[in-house]
């Protein structure tokens, strides 16, 4: 069966308007408003994310392991699963840099949130000006979207994904070490401290979040065009859908909540806060 | 009563201004209303394109105070009126005069979309059997009036003039209610990729924003249309599935 397109011209119409110079608008809402918050928002967290992950301390309390350092592949607190920080390290070109298991996986979560479609258009927005806002004039009269290179990249967004998903596995399963604490005996003994509630929190934001994201909504069913007489499949791409719908919210309660839960242990860790046991 | 000014844009696609018009307004006025009015006392040539004045026709598209909306469902009372309200023509298409603008790019557009391609019938009488749960996601893209606002706000044609290279947000729409309906089998997504740009599409949102009908265009339309490239494009892994199971089926 024929497909594709005919061969009908389709000219760029003649005499089209001027563009708006950069930031030009006949707007009167507060339109920067959206965009600085955005900016401001990504930055701090980015800059308090890149902070925390050159510490390479302070990052667990007790049963509690930060979220920014989980899995911790190769580090020195009985969460690490390979082994000890590489000894290599201290000799090597970089030994002037301590050890941070952080950088063996913080590039998963931020390669996720990077190539997601909603942060995708807030930070062009904030960042790139790409427009700054609804009809507000651009800073640049090139554009390339994400047709070629380099932002033709953004397609990897699944692969992360797949990774994000088995994150969510691991932080759930920390989230569950968080309710057990070291006894009297020596033992471990069930628990709940402010701590644990915290780590479930992070859990249940970041799964709200990973779990609307929109490839997953395409890979679970949305590339189907019939999903009748598949009730997994369509259940699965109801709850996505669902979740999908506030995709923003959950983005931005699960990033923020991130950085708490990074700062609470931090904190807790360091003795500047106490962890209230409930339990 | 009260007193209202309306700062309008007046002239063709060579010259034209802005000119104030102070008229009465009164309770439940729309924007197309006041528009009349200056038409009727104190502006008789001035050019506006509007039919249905019910939200249904599409054709009163505009923009009041900086963001596309059609002029007859934007109510005066939803606008701060104590400065004047700017309307002005829709910037992504030539304007011919005042308030029109010729949007037959977009008719050039449509045409050019393959077209819906069913299946064989499922039945001797040739009717189809389908369900309505696999029909309900593109009913909301059925919705649309074809107002263009969605293409005036695009910056990718507003602002980048690419009307070449990328059909705009309402042809993302057409698309997906063709690609996603249950009885067509036609293939439209290598074209959609490389002829009518869905990549140029950097996600801001601002179509949906500015729908009437509030259909849900860049998460229901737009990205599901990009994640079905990305299966067709850019995906290692689904291509190696669908060999798989290209050389699994019996021929």
């Amino acid at each position: 069966m024929a497909s594709g397109t005919t061969s009908l011209p389709v000219r760029t119409p003649a005499s089209l308007p001027a563009r708006s110079p950069f930031g030009g608008t006949m707007r009167r809402d507060r339109w920067w408003l959206q965009p600085l918050a955005v900016f401001t928002g990504l930055t701090a967290f980015g800059v308090y994310s890149t902070w925390a992950a050159f510490q390479g301390e302070f990052y667990t309390f007790g049963n509690y392991l930060s979220p920014f350092y989980s899995p911790e592949l190769l580090g020195d607190s009985h969460h690490a699963w390979l082994g000890p920080s590489p000894a290599w390290w201290a000799d090597s070109w970089l030994g002037w840099l301590r050890w941070s298991p952080a950088f063996m996986i913080l590039w998963a979560p931020l390669g996720f949130r990077f190539t997601c479609y909603y942060y995708r258009g807030a930070y062009y927005k904030a960042f790139w000006g790409d427009p700054p806002s609804c009809t507000v004039g651009e800073p640049r009269k090139s554009y390339l979207g994400e047709h070629s290179f380099p932002l033709i990249m953004q397609n990897i967004h699944r692969y992360f994904l797949y990774v994000a998903v088995i994150f969510i596995g691991i932080l759930s399963y920390d989230a569950w070490k968080g309710f057990w604490f070291e006894g009297p005996g020596g033992g471990e003994t069930f628990g709940i401290g402010l701590g644990s509630l915290v780590l479930v929190t992070n859990v249940v934001l970041l799964g709200g979040y990973t779990f609307g994201c929109h490839s997953l909504r395409h890979l679970v069913g949305g590339g189907m065009n019939r999903l009748s007489g598949r009730p997994l499949r369509r259940e699965a791409h109801r709850g996505v859908s669902c979740l999908n719908r506030r995709h923003m919210l959950w983005a931005w309660m699960s990033l923020v909540w991130v950085g708490f839960s990074d700062v609470y242990v931090r904190l807790c860790s360091m003795g500047v806060w106490t962890d209230w046991r409930i339990l | 009563m009260a007193e209202s000014t309306f700062r309008v844009w007046r002239g063709d696609g060579e010259t034209g201004g802005f000119q104030d018009y102070t008229i009465e307004t009164t309770t439940g006025m729309v924007v197309l209303d006041a528009v009349h009015r200056i038409q009727a006392e104190q502006a008789n040539d001035l050019a506006v394109r509007w039919n249905c004045k019910a939200g249904r026709c599409g054709s009163c598209s505009a923009e009041v105070n900086g963001m596309p909306k059609l002029m007859c469902m934007t109510r005066l009372s939803d606008l701060p009126m104590d400065e004047p309200v700017t309307i002005e023509p829709m910037k992504a298409f030539p304007l011919v005069r005042d308030l029109v603008t010729d949007v037959s790019w977009n008719y050039r557009v449509k045409e050019n979309i393959a077209a819906f391609q069913p299946r064989e019938p499922d039945n001797e009488d040739g009717t189809w059997e389908i369900f309505q749960e696999d029909v309900d996601r593109v009913m909301e893209f059925r919705k649309c009036i074809e107002c263009f606002l969605c293409q005036d706000v695009c910056h990718v044609l507003r602002d980048h003039h690419l009307h070449e290279e990328f059909i705009g947000p309402r042809f993302m729409v057409h698309v997906a209610a063709l690609e996603m309906h249950p009885l067509d089998t036609g293939d439209r997504l290598e074209t959609l990729r490389k002829d009518q740009g869905v990549g140029y599409c950097n996600i801001t949102k601002c179509c949906t924003k500015v729908c009437p009908e509030t259909i849900t265009i860049t998460d229901n339309a737009i990205i599901p249309l990009k994640e079905r490239v990305v299966d067709r494009a850019y995906d290692p892994l689904a291509k190696l599935l669908r060999v798989v199971r290209r050389k699994g089926t019996p021929a």
